[in-house]
Parts: C-alpha cells; sequence; structure tokens
C-alpha cells in the first residue's frame, strides 16, 4: 500500500492555496465598466504600441467571431470598447478554464489509454494499472469542476461562449442556422451525457479491477474487457463532440471536421507522459518494485509517438486551411499568428521538435529523469495548445501567461496531485490476480 | 586460410539459449549462430556490441530532408517560379507548408532504403552471394553454432553435448 508522503500532500495543499489567491486577484482586479478597461490597455498601451495594426487586423478577426457587435461605422469606437472590456472580463473565467480543460483532459487521456490497454488485453501494463486508475480517480472531480464553469457560462457569468448570448444570436444569421445544436439547454444536457458515461466507466472499471484482486476465476476480468471494449466506441464520439462543445464552439464561426482527432492526441499524449511520471516518482520512492527500465522505455516511446501524431493533426488541419485561403476558415489562424505568435510557435518547438530530438534514441527512453524533464516539457506544452485554443476566441490581444493563468495552474495542479495520489492509497499499487500479471513483471525489451 | 570450427546442432531454441551462455561462461569465443528465426535476447546472451543502424538512420533521414529542401526549392521558386494557393510569394519560407509533405516523405524515403542497403553490405550480402549457412536444416528448424577450435577439441565436443546438442561435428573453413 500507498502511503501520501506529507511533503507532497502539503506541497499540493500550498499550490492549492496560492492558486486560489491568485485566482481570486485575477477575478477582482477584471475590470467592471469599460472607463476601467480603457483605462488598463492605456497604460499597457505604451508598452506595445506600434502594434496596433496588427491589433486592428486581429479585431476584425474577433469581430467576425463576436457577430452581433459587428456594427462598423460610426458606433465602431464604442463597440469596441465594449468589446475590450468583455475581452479583459473574460482574461480570468479563461485562465481559470483553460487550467480546469488541461487537468480533466490528462485524467480523460488516461482513461482511454487505460481502456485501451483492457481492451486489448495487453500484457505489458497491467502492472501500471493501479497508476492509471489513481489518475482517472480526478476524472470526477476535474470534470464536474467544468460542468461547473459551463454551468456559469451559460448563466452569463462570462462571455466565453458568445453563442450563449441570444442578443448576440438575434443578429447573427449563422448562429441561428446552428442553434439547433448550438443552444445553451442541449449543450448542458449534452455535457452531462459525456461527462455521465466517462465518469460511470471508470468508476465500474476501477470496481471490477479491485474485486478481481480478491475473486477466485477472471469473471470480473473479462467483465472489465467488455466494459472498456463498449466504452471506447462511446469515448471515441462523445470526446469529438465534447471538443466542438467545449472548445471549438468558442470560436462559434470557425469548424474543423478534425478537431476532435486533434484535441485527442493532445490529451492522449499528455495522460500518458503522466503515466510515466507518476510511475518513476512512485518507482524513486520504492514503490512499483516490479516495474523495469523496459515498461518506462514503452511509455516513454508512445510518449515519442504520439507527439509526432499530435504534430500531424497539428498540421493537416493547419495546411488544408492555409493552402485552400477562405476567408471564414483562415480567420483563426490569422488571429493566432498575428497576436500568439510566441505560443503559437512555441508550442509547435516544445510538443513536437523538443521530444523528437531528445526522446529519439532508444537509451534515453530508458533514463528516468530523461523522462521526467522531457516530461514537463510536453505537458507545458500542451497547456500552451489549449491556451491556444480557448484565448484568442475569449480575450483575443490581451492575452497574458499572468497571474490568474499561473494561478489556474497552480490550483489545478494541487487538486490534481491531491486527488491522484489520495486515490493511490486506497488500493495496493500491485494488482494481485490479472491473469497477464507474470507476463507485465517479466516484460523486457 | 582454412580454420578449424566446432558445430554443434540444436533443436531447440531456449536450449539453444542457455547453450551460448553457458559456452560463454567457459570462456571459449563463439563465432557465429545460424537459427532460422530471430531468437528474442540472442545478441546479448552471445554479447554482440549494439547496433549502430539507428545513427546511420538518423544521418540518412538529414540527407533526405535535405534533398527535399533544396530540391522543392529549385523546383517551385528558382527554376520555374509557381503561385502556390494563389499566394504568389515565391519565397521557399512563406510556401513551406505546400512543402512540408514532400520533405516528410523523403526523410522517411532516404532513412529507410538507405538504412536496409546499409544493413544489406554491412552483413556482407548482394546479389548472386553464395550462402555461407553451413548446414540447410538451420533454414528449417534447427540452430547451429560455431566455435572456433585451438587444440581442444575433445574438451568442446563433450562441454557441446552436455548442453544438449544434438550433433557435434568438426570442419575445416574457408575464410
Amino acid at each position: 500500500m500507498y502511503t501520501f508522503s506529507n511533503k507532497l500532500r502539503i506541497g499540493s495543499f500550498i499550490a492549492m492555496a496560492l492558486g486560489l489567491i491568485f485566482l481570486v486577484i485575477g477575478f477582482v482586479s477584471a475590470p467592471s465598466t469599460v472607463e476601467e478597461a480603457k483605462a488598463m490597455v492605456a497604460v499597457h498601451g505604451e508598452s506595445h504600441d506600434g502594434g496596433h495594426a496588427e491589433e486592428a487586423t486581429a479585431e476584425h478577426v474577433e469581430e467576425q467571431g463576436h457577430g452581433a457587435e459587428a456594427a462598423h461605422g460610426e458606433e465602431h469606437d464604442s463597440s469596441h470598447d465594449t468589446h475590450l472590456l468583455h475581452q479583459l472580463q473574460n482574461r480570468p473565467w479563461s485562465a481559470l478554464y483553460v487550467a480546469a480543460f488541461f487537468f480533466f483532459m490528462i485524467a480523460l487521456g488516461v482513461l482511454a489509454f487505460y481502456a485501451i490497454q483492457r481492451a486489448a488485453q495487453a500484457g505489458w501494463s497491467p502492472l501500471l494499472f493501479r497508476v492509471m486508475e489513481g489518475i482517472t480517480g480526478y476524472l470526477a472531480p476535474g470534470g464536474i469542476i467544468v460542468f461547473v464553469i459551463l454551468v456559469l457560462s451559460v448563466m452569463h457569468m462570462n462571455h466565453m461562449f458568445v453563442w450563449m448570448d441570444p442578443e448576440v444570436v438575434a443578429h447573427d444569421e449563422l448562429l441561428q442556422g446552428k442553434a439547433g445544436y448550438l443552444n445553451p439547454v442541449f449543450f448542458l444536457v449534452r455535457a452531462a451525457i459525456f461527462l455521465g458515461g466517462w465518469i460511470f466507466y471508470r468508476q465500474l472499471s476501477r470496481k471490477l479491477s479491485l474485486a478481481q484482486d480478491e475473486s477466485n476465476d477472471n469473471s470480473n476480468f473479462v467483465k472489465n474487457f467488455r466494459w472498456s471494449a463498449g466504452f471506447l466506441v462511446f469515448y471515441l464520439v462523445t470526446e469529438s463532440m465534447m471538443s466542438w462543445d467545449w472548445i471549438m464552439s468558442v470560436d462559434p464561426h470557425w469548424f474543423s471536421t478534425l478537431f476532435g482527432w486533434y484535441v485527442f492526441a493532445s490529451m492522449f499524449v499528455s495522460g500518458i507522459t503522466v503515466i510515466a511520471m507518476v510511475t518513476v516518482y512512485l518507482k524513486s520512492k520504492g514503490y512499483l518494485e516490479d516495474v523495469n527500465d523496459s515498461h518506462i522505455h514503452d511509455l516513454a516511446k508512445f510518449m515519442f509517438g504520439i507527439s509526432i501524431f499530435w504534430t500531424y493533426l497539428w498540421f493537416a488541419q493547419f495546411m488544408l486551411i492555409w493552402y485552400a485561403d477562405i476567408p471564414e476558415e483562415v480567420t483563426y489562424y490569422v488571429a493566432r499568428i498575428a497576436d500568439y505568435k510566441l505560443p503559437f510557435f512555441g508550442m509547435l518547438a516544445l510538443n513536437f521538435i523538443f521530444p523528437l530530438l531528445v526522446l529519439m534514441n532508444s537509451d534515453y527512453k530508458r533514463v528516468n529523469w530523461f523522462v521526467i524533464m522531457t516530461g514537463i516539457v510536453i505537458l507545458f506544452g500542451h497547456y500552451l495548445d489549449i491556451f491556444n485554443m480557448i484565448m484568442p476566441a475569449t480575450v483575443g490581444d490581451q492575452w497574458f501567461i499572468g497571474v490568474p493563468e499561473i494561478g489556474g495552474i497552480l490550483f489545478f495542479g494541487g487538486l490534481f496531485v491531491f486527488t491522484v495520489f489520495t486515490t493511490l492509497t486506497k488500493a495496493p499499487l500491485q494488482p494481485k490476480r490479472n491473469p497477464f500479471i507474470g507476463e507485465s513483471k517479466h516484460f523486457h525489451y | 586460410m582454412a580454420s578449424k570450427v566446432i558445430q554443434a546442432l540444436y533443436d531447440d531454441d531456449d536450449v539453444l539459449m542457455h547453450a551460448v551462455k553457458k559456452v560463454r561462461a567457459e570462456h571459449h569465443h563463439i563465432e557465429e549462430v545460424y537459427t532460422p528465426f530471430p531468437v528474442h535476447g540472442l545478441d546479448k546472451a552471445m554479447g554482440l556490441a549494439g547496433t549502430r543502424i539507428a545513427i546511420t538512420s538518423f544521418l540518412y533521414g538529414c540527407l533526405g530532408l535535405t534533398v527535399a529542401v533544396v530540391m522543392m526549392n529549385f523546383i517551385m521558386i528558382k527554376d520555374w517560379p509557381q503561385d502556390i494557393g494563389g499566394k504568389p510569394s515565391f519565397s521557399y519560407l512563406e510556401n513551406m507548408p505546400a512543402f512540408v509533405p514532400i520533405m516528410f516523405e523523403l526523410t522517411v524515403f532516404f532513412a529507410a532504403h538507405l538504412m536496409v542497403i546499409t544493413f544489406y553490405l554491412r552483413s556482407r550480402m548482394w546479389p548472386f552471394k553464395k550462402a555461407e549457412n553451413p548446414d540447410v536444416r538451420t533454414t528449417d528448424d534447427h540452430f547451429l553454432m560455431e566455435i572456433g577450435v585451438h587444440d581442444n577439441e575433445k574438451e568442446l565436443a563433450a562441454l557441446l553435448m552436455e548442453t544438449g546438442a544434438i550433433e557435434v561435428k568438426v570442419t575445416e573453413k574457408e575464410s
């Protein structure tokens, strides 16, 4: 049995407390009137003058996203100011949402990886099942937090999802056409179904996994296999729809048909990275003595492979839109390249070039601290990926990785660590009666 | 120069693995092992040095990438400038996304093909080469271990029979 080390527990509490303070500062310092918003930008303005041409083009792009506010001409000035106010008000909300979704996505990615191992009856991984189950322990709390944020958005506490504003929809034919799908009630019903299904599978599979330890036959194992195969079908459909709902709909005019896969690749690689990091951590504390370098090697191979898979999808989406150059599609990238140059291209370096070069060598995949360092870079890169998906639509050029963003990462990171390691203490770290446990112990590359 | 070798035949890969470990523990130098299929872990048991083919693969990949960049730059930008996707910038960098699939394919193509050719040459295999295989049964279901003889025939033969060999013979080998 694993005992939660005090140092880690206190660390996670400190991170949560600090994160909460930062988030509160972020919410309090957001402007509440147009005048305050203009004053804030005026102070900042001096530091980034000269970038106004860029701002203007981005503003146009944003304007399309915000449809109704597209009152060009005489009223442009005042609509611009309200728009600015909304962007600044959105910033703490977006920071909260990006971090909440990022850590939730890790748990969901691990759940998908776990279900694949179960459905494929993989022989190498059963030793890591308890680690994976520990990480998916965050699925329920993390999912509920994301759901609450979505409910608050529907209640107009923020302007992250412009299509939720009936005022906007009334002046926007495209959104009226999508209203059959993109309307607040159906949106929340879908979210509830997705989360309900995922959490149900997670709890059931965990129960069967623990029951298998005490059982005399393999019936629990077989049941788990069947549920996992079924879950994967459900997951592939719902994950894709979730990515349209929770992420793509912040840019409600824009769409990409492979967006679901793209988000999946991001959550999959983040999840596998976290499995590797938690495993290495537990091993360094003397647990999981049967896990050998070959297991770490395999996880690192997945980190390497899925990083390339992510890049493939990122590029497939980018190249088609870049090539066709259709205004309604290309705005998405124009906004990002105009205002998000550093995070947008920086993320490519972190998520593709870095893992490609560092994890290419077979020997490095077995060096545990190497896997941890690469993992940290990959996780930061995929945080930026989510950041780039949400922020351009919600805060436009008013982005910065400052107090609310760091607060979000600290708070949800602390909560994640606390939940995951608490779940790990609940059951023995090595499954006892998994029929493949012997194969897993002798696994070597 | 002809050299004297002793050849032991086995009919099971597990027996062979144990035999290899035992022979090495007795400090005899195993010249070669012939097997009908790749035996997992045999290279480690024989103490063979790790392969360097991965390094050549990386270098060939870099070569392929370079060829793709230079080639596309010449074809699409320099020699016959093309308007790609309605964006007549005539700059390699600005049209780079269109060339990424070619860069990727040529990287893989060069790495894969040159790696295979390198592997064949390094293993001394080329068309019409006479097979080095000492016993045809090793292409079916038998495993053969070959050890150099230095006036210790009897001792070696006894050791090999003890490890479970089904047949041991001493032959002259051209090299």
